[in-house]
């Protein structure tokens, strides 16, 4: 039987592991529907509202972008633009090759995951270390985040409780607080020796060039605070126009992510440290990293481009608590990345057409969103450039012999009546691999072909009579 | 969301798109629906030379073939009245999926007008002709599946409400309502394993929920899951909305 590779790391997926990523993800859905409908009449208004801000920033990123540029230069920061992954991590390394830096601390950053940054420094001499709980064990494990906002739902306590042990970081001990307390004694000596600190953005407002920075660990001020020089990675569409924008999406960023009402430390970051302030690092630079968005944003799906890594759609898809995040072989899984990874990809698209197929359509993805991409349909719109662009897809059937037969009505009465020789047939020898999929785990009901149709001849010769027999299916 | 929205409907009389599934598997459930239009005055007009939505192939990413079967639909329905549907997902094909693929086609006024006059049975019942509770009785604990492609549409609602207003008829949620049945046309084929696993999960949702006969508007998810159930060896009894509408008139007579 032929199926779609997404399927086949689902079937082969552990036990152990399946369990930790159903209930994290399925917990994580249930509190954050909790705390919007407790606390908003209509939270769907407010997704929708966000949505269109979104889409109005992705639609003038022409505009903004330099908008943003001048003020950030305007305020002291440094601004690289990075068209590559290779670009991005040049810049960076430029950066920490000026400062004689060798050490680098780094806040949770999705992008950086993308342009895999760590390896690039690492073969440059030049270590840099993740101080986020999650990105931190996924470092420590030599392993891969496989959610956007919990890097490591797929490991239970114990198997941290393991690694922390075979990495010297105390005997085994599976407490929340003790895994947490270690890490951080680890991580305090780190910041102190620590040359500079790279962060994410959560959102760039383009009237103020406030870089804001979301973070549940403080792990982020640590990175600023103990180190000189701050690089932060952005993605070109995490524009937002205005500063009091910032209170909707960080309202949606936390209750949708974390189901928070606010995330607990949100830093406002407007610029390297000021004449007369205490702290902060004298030097402050913006990289900003394209890396194929504007593949995306010339496509069919632009709407994705909305997207501030909530993580909800995640947390509801039926399809990725089965798989995991690992199935979807990229930086960001679930439904926005069976959207998002293969246009990244641009040209070598087919590498990931296979992405999109990853769904049964349901639309819970898009019924969370806090800005209301309509995921279904950005999903279809790549089946369609898959089918166009001729990838071949396992386990599909074809649809042209059929398509032929729907829309000629004569044939489509023949095939009607032909179907019930399927029930005088072994199963085993028909030759429709649909058939033995479906037949992998379901009865199929016996083919009952055209009766609907003589049923209601009968009623329309003779009112009153042709009554339908009792209903109940199977 | 691109969607169609509905034209106000007015006369009484409809034309039944029977949906593929009905014509070649469950006949009974077109009947019910026929019976469930004419109980309210409606006028039933079958045209005989229908097939399918096209949804499977929209599914698939084969939009052409799939045009092509919209395409026979536009010619087909003709006729200016309303086309009920016992169906969320291929009236939601109409209304909204054919937007999506037509929309760079120079007949997309056609389909949107096609989509304008599609109506989900429930929600035509409800939300097209103002019926706002159903006569008769249907002594049963019901369980009513909300299938995935009436999301942002009326169809669960309007459900929800008839089966409620039935004499007899005691409504029990369903754990996890948002999730889906793992069905998903070809979904069910291509991605056999998970969608066995999705299957699963909602079965247990539903023998927890105890009820006589789990209800849903789509063959598709009755199938999948009436299909599942019979093979673990311990079948439910499903029934389609229509059948659970005609056999309260029936408990009437
Ligand atoms: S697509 Fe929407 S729900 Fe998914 S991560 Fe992005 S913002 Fe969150």
């Amino acid at each position: 039987m032929r199926t779609q590779r997404i399927d086949q790391a689902a079937a082969r997926l552990g036990a152990e592991t399946r369990a930790a990523v159903y209930d994290g993800a399925k917990i994580g859905h249930e509190k954050r529907t909790k705390l919007l409908f407790d606390h908003y009449a209509d939270p769907n208004r407010l997704r929708e509202l966000a949505g269109e801000i979104k889409q109005h920033v992705v639609e003038n990123l022409d505009t903004y972008l330099p908008a943003v540029e001048a003020r950030l230069v305007a305020n002291g920061v440094k601004v690289h633009w990075a068209s590559t992954a290779e670009a991005a991590c040049e810049a960076v390394h430029a950066i920490l090759r000026a400062r004689g830096a060798t050490k680098l601390v780094k806040a949770k950053t999705m992008v950086s995951e993308e342009i895999e940054l760590e390896g690039y420094l690492r073969e440059r001499g030049i270590e840099s270390l993740e101080t986020d709980l999650g990105e931190f064990i996924v470092q420590l494990d030599h392993d891969r985040p496989s959610h956007i906002i919990k890097p490591i739902i797929h490991k239970n306590r114990r198997q941290i409780a393991e690694l922390f042990e075979r990495n010297g970081l105390g005997a085994y001990n599976d407490e929340p607080q003790v895994i947490t307390q270690r890490a951080r004694q680890f991580l305090r000596h780190k910041y102190l020796g620590a040359d500079a600190g790279l962060t994410g953005a959560n959102f760039m407002v383009a009237e103020s060039g406030r870089l804001v920075v979301v973070t549940n660990e403080g792990n982020s001020r640590f990175c600023l605070a103990a180190t000189r020089c701050h690089i932060a990675l952005v993605g070109i569409e995490k524009i937002l126009p205005r500063d009091r924008d910032l209170a909707l999406f960080l309202n949606l960023l936390a209750r949708s992510g974390t189901a928070q009402q606010l995330s607990v430390y949100n830093e406002f970051i407007l610029g390297p440290r000021a004449p007369g302030q205490p702290d902060g690092p004298e030097e402050m630079h913006v990289v900003f990293v394209d890396n194929g968005r504007t593949n995306v944003l010339a496509s069919s799906c632009r709407e994705i481009l909305r997207c501030i890594r909530c993580g909800a759609c995640l947390n509801v898809c039926p399809v990725y608590r089965q798989a995991g995040g690992h199935a979807y072989r990229s930086v960001y899984p679930g439904p926005v990345g069976a959207v998002l990874s293969p246009l990244l990809l641009g040209r070598r698209f087919p590498e990931k057409a296979d992405l999109p197929k990853a769904s049964s359509l349901c639309g819970a993805c898009n019924e969370v969103c806090p800005v209301n991409i309509p995921i279904p349909d950005l999903l279809l719109r790549l089946r369609d450039r898959a089918h166009t662009e001729r990838v071949p897809s396992p386990g599909t059937p074809p649809m042209g012999a059929w398509s032929i037969l729907a829309s000629q009505p004569a044939a489509w009465k023949v095939a009607l009546f032909g179907g019930r020789f399927l029930d005088h047939f072994p199963r085993s020898l028909v030759p429709v691999p649909a058939l033995r999929a479906w037949e992998s785990s379901r009865d199929l009901p016996k083919w009952r072909g055209g009766e609907f149709r003589r049923w209601l001849k009968l009623r329309r010769k003779r009112p009153g009579a042709g009554q339908s027999s009792p209903g109940i299916t199977p | 969301m691109l969607t169609s929205h509905r034209t106000p409907v007015t006369g009484r009389r409809v034309q039944l798109m029977a949906t593929c599934l009905c014509d070649a598997f469950h006949d009974d459930v077109a009947a019910a629906a026929v019976e469930v239009l004419e109980h309210l005055g409606c006028e039933v007009a079958f045209p005989e030379g229908q097939t399918c939505c096209g949804q499977p192939a929209f599914n698939a990413g084969d939009w052409p073939a799939s045009r092509r079967v919209v395409r026979h639909a536009v010619r087909t329905f003709a006729s200016p009245d309303p086309i009920v549907v016992p169906s969320g997902s291929c009236a939601a094909m109409l209304f909204h999926g054919a937007l999506l693929e037509f929309e760079k086609e120079a007949d997309l006024g056609e389909v949107d007008a096609l989509g304008r006059r599609t109506w989900e049975l429930g929600d035509f019942i409800v939300n097209g002709l103002g019926v706002r509770s159903w006569p008769g009785r249907f002594d049963a604990v019901v369980a009513l599946h909300r299938s995935c492609h009436t999301r942002g549409t009326g169809s669960s609602d309007a459900a929800a409400l008839l089966l409620g207003s039935i004499a007899g008829v005691r409504l029990v949620e369903l754990g996890e309502g948002e999730q889906c049945c793992g069905f998903g046309g070809t979904f069910s084929v291509a991605f056999p394993h998970i969608s066995a696993a999705m299957g699963r999960l909602k079965l247990d949702h539903v023998r927890a929920a105890r009820p006589d006969v789990l209800v849903s508007g789509d063959m598709g998810c009755l199938m999948h899951l009436g299909g599942m159930a019979a093979r673990q060896g311990a079948p439910v009894r499903s029934m389609h909305f229509a059948q659970v509408l005609r056999e309260a008139l029936r408990g009437a007579a």
